[in-house]
């Protein structure tokens, strides 16, 4: 259960990843939208230790196992970049998503472990979400088709 | 408190009126658990195509099949992500936690969050954590343009006497 065919240690260390995660997501404060909201109307900047934190960390991860010539042990697949592909809809994407961040403080991740922490008027936010993810795959489906 | 540390600690206050450390520490461990899963498997774990992989389990919408195959681990990745909120909010908090923020704050940038993300192939951690540690333009650039419009937007929303 839960690990795409791939094995009990790949679903262990991907459950692992993410309570880490999620631990730190709490500690960091991003499961408050009031943390982010207070970031967001520069009253507070710590949120950039957060984002600059994690990327340094990853980063270096990245940076190490793309040079190291080894594939990763659960899956044998090759290290590589985070690199998609850039077109109008990465910064039209964006910007929507600005603007929902910017009303709501709330992203994804921080979204899910702020269930974790007891909060369930996020629970809101969680169905908001699904809907806008919902309507985007019904149009582009609908686009793609036509 | 005197001598020229004095400007200097006051305007770090100004801000940081909660610290740097939670931030820093927090960041790590986010950075931590995305390293551990990246070693592990190669994976770039982002949170937000969940939305997107869970959807295909109860829609036909065709977008949604391409990611029945990644959709149990991501499953598993966002309960791990609940759970470690929850074990450290059991460790630290005497009750529940709950948002001020109000109810359609919360549904309509929700919506907006949902369709933003998954349209521009990314979100805070996927783009701003994984993106950004592989130094990728695509990512740099979203990641510039949510935070400039997400900036506005917050201070357009304070400024129109929205709170909280």
């Amino acid at each position: 259960m839960g690990d795409d065919g791939r094995g009990p240690a790949f679903g262990a260390v991907v459950y692992l990843g993410g309570l880490v995660f999620g631990v730190g997501l709490a500690v960091s404060g991003m499961a408050k939208p009031e943390v982010v909201l207070d970031f967001l109307q520069l009253e507070d900047l710590g949120l950039l230790f957060v984002m600059g934190g994690a990327a340094a960390v990853a980063g270096t991860a990245v940076f190490l196992a793309t040079r190291s010539g080894r594939r990763a042990p659960l899956t044998g697949r090759a290290y590589g970049r985070r690199l998609k592909s850039m077109d109008r809809n990465v910064l039209l994407g964006g910007a929507v998503f600005g603007v929902g961040w910017g009303i709501s403080g709330i992203c994804p991740g921080a979204a899910y472990a702020s269930v974790g922490i007891g909060n369930l008027p996020v629970l809101w936010a969680v169905a908001g979400m699904f809907l806008g993810a919902y309507a985007q795959g019904y149009v582009r489906s609908r686009l793609a088709g036509a | 408190m005197s001598g020229a540390a004095t400007p200097l600690l006051l305007g770090a206050s100004e801000f940081f009126p909660r610290g740097v450390l939670p931030y820093l520490l927090g960041g790590v461990l986010i950075g931590v658990g995305t390293a551990a899963i990246y070693l592990g498997t190669g994976i770039h774990a982002g949170a937000s195509t969940f939305l997107e992989s869970t959807l295909s389990y109860v829609s036909d919408v065709p977008r949604f099949r391409r990611y029945t195959g990644s959709r149990r681990w991501r499953l598993l990745f966002t309960a791990g992500i609940v759970s470690g909120a929850a074990v450290y909010a059991l460790l630290t908090q005497s009750a529940p936690w709950t948002t001020d923020v109000q109810w359609w704050r919360l549904l309509g940038g929700g919506l907006l969050v949902g369709v933003g993300t998954r349209l521009g192939k990314g979100c805070t951690s996927g783009h701003g954590i994984c993106g950004v540690g592989s130094l990728s333009e695509t990512s740099l650039a979203n990641v510039a343009t949510f935070l400039a419009v997400a900036i506005g937007t917050a201070q357009l929303v304070a400024a129109l006497g929205v709170s909280p």
